[in-house]
């Protein structure tokens, strides 16, 4: 198939739309406005529908009322945004439903800036809202990845119902690439006897929920979360590594600063000095094993992490190492981007060259 | 051979309900129940039980139901109805859901006009966490928050929901009704009955406001609170319709 323009943003609306998902609830928020605005015109043409709801709050819970009633649905923001929909998403992963929500990332905390950043890693990873739940998150690197991961969240999230977050950032949310459109990897996806949809008369009724009054009942809801949490990280683990077999620094950056951390693995190849790129492309589940198998490398020195953030992916890769070799970290936060060359030179000064 | 004069409607399920002695919600809960069950609705409605007394309600309504988060029920059904336009969808919700921490999700639910239907239980007060004063507490009215009674130097008066969701373009249909005696709930179960029929014909947004009783957290007994709330909460919350925006009615 020809190559095709997108931006980012429209790209993964139409992506969307492409998996199917005729129904989105949304608010409007920088830098991420492209994709309600998308959705508004282009859901009328397949029958489905757009709603730009009174806030984030509303947004996220319609979200859970269509995902309830069986159909695929999306909601996406940016920072602030995100942190008001924390509410509904543990609702949404407690009741266990389907649904996919995008996070283009920007400055922060509070109002912080419309510029790109990845300081949302703890609160994607590690559940922002309250209770013991996780989300599938996917953080892709490329637009052209964007929209091959937000096809597959959609079965991810109907596969295991479950919450399935795509982490990008305005810089993947605003540029435009070239891209194909590919179809994701068929799945054989459980049918949605749960969904409430009307029992007409030949069913009891269904019942979407997240309340067990009874704590011995809420224990069994979380060890039954805890064993699909588990299964998914046996299933859904997903990475990239690239750069020198054996290397001497291992860099770890996920989205766009894997992109700029690629940059500074070629410039120090100029150099002399071998470097990889491990690249995780689940957040979570983190792709612990894999990173910890590349870092143990005899060859590698140390494992240096690149956010645009002040350090949150830098403690999984600390889980992953286990102290086994020694971490560092490059960021800055507020919606600035590190550059190559001052990747490079820490890598140079941890050399010792 | 004997003759069947009264039977629990099939809107309901054989759940024991948890109120306490004397509380209106099991009236309400019946007469929902009779609505969508006389208009053959059972099978093809999905209700939305809210937090607080009710929050148990999706046990009790034996069609589909869920559960939402505390005042986000319009917007749940928001998102069922528009994509399941030919169910019907209904909220019940209490004053403290749906007249503090949801305010803003009832409120563009009739600014968009949604189908769906609101039944709104108001009783003054928060019952499920023990009594604390809720925005339609009336002044005076003592709440476990509000030990000396609402000031309303303090928290103002309190909220008349009918009232301000019937100057909404999109509601179609606004009416409080109460149900302490045999007339009243006659006229409620027909208010209920109105509200479906009219989701029924797409018709906008329907609202029915039921006065209800807590002896518990007014500190009194079921047929003393009836009368409290004839003496007290009808004055301040008046009944009748305040919205009709049927052709009918034109």
């Amino acid at each position: 198939m020809a190559k095709e323009l997108w931006k980012g943003n429209e790209a993964i609306a139409e992506a969307a739309v492409k998996a199917g998902c005729k129904f989105f609830f949304g608010y409007p928020i920088t830098p991420q406005n492209e994709i309600p605005e998308y959705f508004s015109k282009r859901l009328p043409e397949v029958g489905g529908c757009f709603i730009q709801a009174e806030s984030e709050i509303a947004a996220i819970n319609m979200v859970y009322g269509a995902a309830g009633a069986g159909s695929r649905v999306m909601t996406s923001s940016s920072s602030p945004g995100i942190s008001l929909k924390q509410e509904g998403i543990t609702y949404i992963a407690c009741a266990e439903l389907p649904a996919v929500i995008v996070n283009m990332m920007r400055g922060g905390p509070g109002l912080g800036n419309i510029a790109p950043s990845q300081a949302d890693y703890y609160q994607a990873t590690r559940g922002g809202g309250n209770g013991d739940y996780r989300t599938v998150v996917l953080a892709p690197a490329t637009i052209q990845e964007a929209t091959d991961l937000v096809q597959e969240a959609f079965d991810i999230a109907d596969m295991y119902r479950i919450p399935v977050v795509v982490l990008a950032d305005g810089m993947i949310g605003q540029m435009m690439e070239a891209i194909e459109w590919r179809t994701p990897k068929k799945r054989e996806l459980p049918k949605k006897s749960w969904a409430t949809d009307g029992t007409n008369g030949v069913r009891p009724h269904n019942i979407i929920n997240s309340l067990f009054i009874d704590a011995g009942d809420c224990t069994v809801q979380n060890r039954k979360l805890a064993k699909k949490y588990q299964l998914i990280e046996q299933n859904e683990l997903r990475y990239e590594i690239t750069g020198e077999a054996e290397p001497e620094i291992v860099f770890a950056a996920y989205g766009t600063t894997s992109r700029i951390a690629r940059a500074a693995c070629m410039r120090l190849k100029e150099r002399g000095i071998k470097a990889s790129l491990f690249r995780p492309i689940t957040l979570w589940p983190y792709p612990s094993e894999a990173l910890k198998a590349e870092a143990m490398k005899p060859s590698v020195k140390a494992v240096i992490t690149v956010e645009m953030s002040m350090g949150q992916m830098v403690d999984d890769v600390r889980i992953a190492l286990q102290g086994a070799k020694p971490v560092f970290f490059v960021g800055t936060g507020g919606g600035t981007i590190p550059v190559p060359q001052e990747i490079e030179e820490e890598a140079m000064r941890i050399l010792g060259r | 051979m004997m003759k069947t004069v009264y039977q629990k409607s099939k809107g309901l399920t054989d759940a024991e309900l948890h109120y306490c002695p004397g509380c209106t919600h099991g009236i309400i809960h019946k007469l929902v129940a009779e609505s969508l069950e006389e208009l053959g609705l059972i099978g093809t409605s999905v209700g939305i039980a809210p937090v607080g007394c009710s929050v148990f309600a999706y046990n009790y309504f034996a069609c589909d139901m869920q559960e939402a988060a505390h005042g986000r029920a319009p917007a749940v059904a928001t998102g069922i109805k528009r994509t399941h336009p030919e169910l019907t969808v209904f909220t019940y919700q209490g004053d403290g859901d749906l007249a503090a921490i949801g305010t803003a999700e009832i409120v563009h639910a009739a600014m968009r006009g949604e189908k769906i239907t609101t039944v709104f239980v108001n009783n003054a007060i928060y019952g499920m966490t023990g009594g604390q004063m809720a925005p339609t507490t009336l002044v005076g009215q003592r709440a476990t928050t509000a030990p000396f009674g609402r000031q309303k130097e303090h928290y103002g008066s309190p909220i008349r929901m009918c009232e301000l969701l019937s100057t909404i373009d999109g509601t179609a249909y606004a009416e409080r009704v109460t149900v302490t005696d045999v007339p009243n709930i006659v006229k409620a179960k027909k208010a209920i009955k109105k509200a479906f029929t009219l989701q029924q014909q797409g018709a906008g947004f329907t609202f029915v406001e039921v006065l209800s009783t807590c002896p518990t957290n007014w500190g009194l007994s079921p047929l003393k609170a009836i009368d409290w709330l004839k003496a007290n909460m009808i004055p301040y919350f008046p009944l009748g319709v305040y919205a009709d925006r049927t052709e009918e009615a034109r």
